[in-house]
């Protein structure tokens, strides 16, 4: 693939498939365990990912005057936060209610 | 401002001589050289200051409580920071057994390194920061969230009821106060327009008549200062915010089971974030490297930043050893019930006086608002006070 | 593609890895933070010190502590006596296999089109002020709302439920 040699001469490749692992990585963590809580750390790190991708375009982009990049990020940091925070009350609710946090044992709704 | 070269050259001597040491190597290592020369002085000055300071501290809380400090050591006392450094040196480091040994180890490291980072960005005279950041107040802040993840880590990997408590108290604390110390910085990052720390002490650098432009002598910075150091009190865990650490409350907090050389940095840890707070607080409301009276700007500027910066520790010592200390849940409905809309409406006053223009009629407005708020919040939070059986949420 | 950024990306997916695959959910919760400490630095390295400086006090000083006292206080300290992966993990892994393979065939395919080096955006704080407060300042005043109703929001969910007066 002449993309692939191609590829790693440009650094924007580089942090482009750290960001796609780190999404997997994240992807995976929120399916395979468990724990409410490592669901709710995935997905943080799939928004961290996606935000590593937003700075690497806005670097390597046609206009970094323009901030677009830069901006995007910092509202993603910000709404991900609030989202981390409900998403950590219900969690703490869920276990005073059930006390579990195993989402596994959380299937009442079923059949 | 005319000053003599021979001041001037007082002023700048620091810089003088690096570049002198530095002219010694090849041209392509010398910015590499001076930065490290520097970081060098930042780490051994402050220890040493800090060395400095437990010994008056010592002594000055033993006057207010009116006894002799430690004073065998030495000239009256003065070699006692040699002494316990030996003694934290040679001391048996104790992990307990069923400790996470990993997490043990690291916190008090990344609380010291986290802390030392926060000195890179202060400027300690003309000339002298040692990285001139665009965003350095955001860098700052941001060294300081990241210790408390550290008390955390210290309290967590204890395996200790006492731990985990002062621990789970002490982060409630910092990071309920650390809201009130970020917006009142805002307000001075708000009047000067830049987040550099130098660019904010430059902007205090002038004088009408013999009065400084400090942002201390305006309204909204008086009460902004006093929202600052009161949250910086409660993020450096001092008295009369010092709950998780107290003795006889928790034997000792977050730090119980470290013994040696890591409860020694723990403690150079406190001390240094609690320079880097006070030199943070001196750049922002008292001038920075700026002297006080016009006809003083012959004195280099490096000799009035230590002394603020000592001055506001001589406070930090004075409270520790006058006011008495303050309950978990008084101090969190302090933080979220009084000091938040007070600095929230500090902000608000900040921005009246930037766009009503100069003059007598900004000063009386602000004032007059600032302190009606002030009376009026005291006396809201004072006609809550019942006597009677009281429920303590944090024990349940 | 110079050391650093291997040693920072090795940081960062280790970290997330950790994260992922650890038993104890404070080993979890800190591996994490390491992550977030190495996209700090990426993006200190991509020029980008707002955001950087951002991520580490908003990731660093308040999400992960939120994350730690979530597991300390739904008792997380305790390992579940069936194991830490759920019943179905091959098909979750699967499924991020190849969500990683889509997107990593994207990325090396997409190469031609792809800037080699472009010269480094002279961005001040100064700026992202002006903007923010100039062509962005609808999505800051939705997130100033955000935040709020989040904040109220999370205060009411976790809230302990008044008792019943006797």
């Amino acid at each position: 693939m002449t993309g692939v040699t191609m590829g790693i001469n440009s650094p924007l490749a580089g942090y482009l498939l750290v960001a796609a692992l780190l999404f997997a990585i994240g992807l995976a963590g929120a399916l395979v365990r468990r724990n409410a809580i490592l669901v709710l750390i995935g997905i943080e790190l799939m928004l961290n990912a996606a935000n590593l991708n937003l700075i690497a375009f806005w670097r390597y982009g046609p206009h970094p005057e323009a901030l677009t990049g830069m901006m995007f990020a910092i509202f993603s940091i910000a709404v991900a936060a609030a989202e981390a925070a409900v998403g950590l009350g219900l969690v703490i609710a869920i276990h005073r209610h059930t006390d579990t946090t195993d989402l596994d044992k959380m299937n009442r709704m079923k059949g | 401002m005319a000053t003599s070269p021979l001041f001037t050259e007082l002023d700048q001597i620091f810089i003088i001589l690096r570049d002198w040491l530095v002219g010694f190597l090849p041209a392509a290592l010398r910015p590499a050289a001076g930065v490290v020369l520097c970081v060098i002085i930042i780490v051994c000055l402050f220890p040493g200051l800090f060395a400095l300071t437990t010994v008056f501290e010592r002594k000055g809380l033993g006057r207010i409580q009116n006894r002799l400090g430690p004073n065998r050591v030495g000239p009256f006392g003065f070699f006692q920071p040699i002494a316990d450094g030996i003694k934290s040196l040679t001391k048996e480091d104790i992990v307990p057994f069923s400790a996470n040994a990993v997490v043990h180890f690291l916190a008090p490291l990344s609380l010291v390194v986290a802390v030392f980072m926060e000195f890179a960005v202060l400027p300690m005279g003309r000339n002298m920061v040692l990285v001139d950041m665009d965003a350095g107040l955001l860098f700052f802040f941001a060294m300081s969230a990241s210790t408390e993840l550290s008390v955390f880590m210290a309290g967590w990997s204890s395996r200790n009821k006492y731990s985990l408590l002062g621990a789970m108290r002490a982060v409630a604390q910092m990071i309920s106060y650390e809201v009130v110390l970020l917006l009142s910085s805002v307000a001075v990052v708000m009047i000067t327009g830049s987040l550099s720390l130098s660019t904010i002490v430059a902007a205090q650098n002038s004088y009408t008549g013999i009065f400084p432009h400090w942002y201390i002598f305006t309204p909204w910075g008086l009460a902004g200062f006093v929202m600052y150091a009161i949250a910086a009190t409660a993020e450096t865990n001092r008295s009369p915010f010092d709950l998780p650490e107290g003795e006889s409350e928790l034997v000792a907090g977050y730090h119980t089971e470290y013994s040696g050389f890591k409860f020694a940095l723990f403690f150079l840890g406190e001390y240094l974030a609690m320079f880097a707070i006070s030199g943070l607080g001196t750049t922002l409301f008292l001038g920075g490297w700026s002297a006080p009276l016009s006809f003083l700007t012959f004195i280099p500027s490096w000799i009035w930043f230590f002394s603020k910066v000592m001055l506001s520790i001589f406070v930090f010592i004075w409270m520790r050893g006058t006011l008495p200390r303050l309950r978990q849940d008084q101090l969190m409905n302090f933080a979220w019930k009084f000091c938040l809309p007070f600095t929230l409406l500090d902000l608000m006053v900040t921005a009246l006086w930037r766009f009503m223009g100069e003059g007598w009629l900004r000063w009386v407005v602000s004032t007059a608002i600032l302190a009606l708020a002030y009376v009026l919040m005291g006396r809201m939070g004072m006609r809550k006070e019942h006597f009677g059986p009281r429920r303590y949420r944090y024990a349940e | 593609m110079n050391l650093v950024f291997y040693l920072l990306a090795a940081l960062t997916i280790g970290g997330g890895l950790a994260a992922v695959l650890l038993k104890h959910l404070v080993h979890c919760a800190l591996a994490t933070t390491v992550a977030f400490a190495g996209l700090a630095m990426l993006f200190l390295q991509l020029d980008a010190q707002f955001a950087g400086f951002a991520q580490i006090l908003v990731y660093i000083g308040a999400v992960a502590i939120l994350i730690v006292f979530a597991i300390l206080l739904t008792r997380g300290s305790e390992l579940p006596k069936d194991g830490v992966f759920s019943r179905s993990w091959f098909v979750g892994l699967v499924i991020a296999a190849g969500v990683f393979a889509v997107l990593g065939w994207a990325v090396l395919e997409s190469m031609r089109a792809l800037p080699q080096q472009t010269a480094v955006p002279a961005v001040t704080v100064h700026d992202i002020g002006i903007a923010l407060v100039g062509r962005y300042v609808l999505p800051l005043e939705i997130v100033a709302l955000l935040l709020t109703a989040a904040t109220i929001g999370a205060v009411i969910v976790a809230m302990h439920e008044k008792e019943r007066p006797r």
